[in-house]
């Protein structure tokens, strides 16, 4: 490397900002009576092409804490290999200590900010959730806690059906019926979501648990899909 | 990112203009002896939000001429009312139907004059008494091609490979239908602009068909 003559006129400048090249769409977190649930479908893109239809992006960390991410999934991979290794480490010690969630939390913002500074991020939004935590962690190390999270296209989606169905009382089967209905809309109206999902949860007693894959329910039932809009007394066909 | 999305983007949608809606897409229309099956997604995107999730891109250019629509929506609304009206204006001066090479020669002309300005991918077809049925593509800038079997819009890159393996010359009415279907099925499996139902569209001597498969009952995915 030391030896390499490289002209100036003819190198292009070194880029540390990445651009994702395969990529999660939204997670979902809420607050149940109980625990915490995260919520994501199980699709990462390559730029427009649905290319793996199986990608898991709701991990368990340690005993009792879920990680989600949206964005490069690349990075994420990266950071649950980081995360893993802390465990390891945690168990190594044998001293009955593990790291939770909210100390996953200030740890993933502090490498998050590091990386922004040194305008080589970690493309991702993470979502962050232990028996009684949910937080957010972005790609510039912004963080924020709160009963009910999202990203990607479901802070614009999903977060006004959030807002209006949530409750601090909900039950598990109630919490998971409004991730999905959440998840349906996102399927709906965003072109890089996919119908099959996970949903994650995580309790005081029985820890940290992924759900495997499964699809949900979709409805094809508005009269707009029956009715053809291309004749000649129409418009155009919108 | 901008820069990324565009390189995996089809010339089409790499010259849509930021907002501007495309029907992302996938369109299909194959001959068979005594008509045509058209089929095309229901998906209209503004980048990676679904404007429309029933959109209709099969449009009706005269009575037994259809066109299948990709590409800007705007842009391809607009020449479909421009053949319409063209259409109507040869069928009343020579006193006959319209024939299929006649609505593609005129979608031809227009795509061809305003290559620099248009961001259009269509396919004609339909069904006439001089040739039966037949299918033109033309795809942006203008080329006018006859095919036996027209795909376009960005879905259709995943199925080169299907739609080379599954057509055959002179199938059915009811193994085109199903191919259409199947072929539609699989770009939209793998499209983010392409989804929603299936329209499909079959013109023959008789009239015209038009059916949609919703989107929990597609012949694959999604």
């Amino acid at each position: 490397m030391a030896s390499l003559h490289l002209n100036a006129a003819t190198t292009a400048p070194s880029q540390h900002t990445k651009y994702p090249i395969v990529t999660g769409t939204s997670v979902l977190g809420l607050r149940y009576d109980g625990g915490v649930m995260v919520a994501a479908d199980t699709l990462c893109s390559y730029g427009s092409m649905a290319k793996y239809k199986d990608a898991r992006r709701i991990r368990t960390v340690g005993p009792a804490t879920l990680l989600g991410a949206s964005g490069e999934y690349s990075d994420f991979q990266s950071i649950m290999d980081m995360l893993e290794g802390m465990e390891q480490q945690n168990d190594n010690f044998d001293d009955g200590h593990s790291t939770d969630a909210q100390q996953t939390h200030s740890y993933l913002r502090a490498v998050m900010y590091q990386r922004r500074s040194k305008m080589n991020p970690l493309w991702n939004d993470l979502v962050v959730a232990g028996p009684n935590f949910l937080g957010l962690v972005d790609k510039i190390g912004t963080t924020y806690t709160d009963n009910f999270i999202a990203t990607g296209f479901g802070s614009y989606l999903a977060i006004p059906i959030l807002r209006k169905k949530w409750r601090p009382t909900m039950s598990e089967g109630e919490a998971r019926g409004l991730l999905e209905d959440c998840l349906k809309v996102l399927f709906y109206r965003d072109c890089r979501a996919l119908n099959r999902i996970q949903i994650a949860k995580v309790t005081e007693e029985g820890g940290a648990v992924v759900s495997e894959p499964y699809e949900i329910e979709t409805d094809w039932s508005a009269a707009s899909f029956a009715t053809t809009k291309g004749g000649l007394e129409g418009d155009g066909g919108w | 990112m901008a820069a990324l999305a565009n390189s995996f983007l089809s010339p089409e949608s790499s010259r849509l203009k930021p907002g501007e809606l495309s029907t992302g897409t996938t369109i299909m229309a194959v001959p068979f002896p005594g008509g045509v099956v058209l089929g095309a997604d229901s998906r209209v995107s503004t980048g990676t939000y679904i404007a429309n999730r029933t959109s209709d891109k099969i449009a009706q250019l005269s009575s037994k001429i259809f066109c299948c629509r990709s590409g800007s929506a705007a842009d391809t609304q607009a020449l479909t009312d421009y053949v319409r009206f063209y259409l109507q204006q040869w069928e009343v001066e020579t006193g006959r139907n319209a024939t299929v090479k006649v609505a593609a020669h005129l979608m031809r002309k227009i795509c061809y004059q305003n290559k620099d300005n248009l961001s259009a991918g269509v396919i004609v077809g339909g069904w006439d008494e001089v040739d039966g049925g037949s299918v033109y593509n033309i795809p942006l800038g203008g080329t006018m091609i006859k095919m036996d079997c027209a795909i376009g819009g960005s879905g259709s890159t995943y199925i080169y490979g299907l739609t080379d393996a599954l057509h055959k010359p002179n199938m059915t009415k009811a193994e085109t239908v199903a191919m259409v279907k199947k072929s539609i099925s699989h770009a939209m499996a793998r499209d983010g602009s392409s989804g929603g139902i299936i329209r499909t569209c079959i013109v023959d001597e008789s009239g015209v068909e038009r059916e949609y498969i919703p989107g929990n009952q597609l012949p694959y995915g999604p």
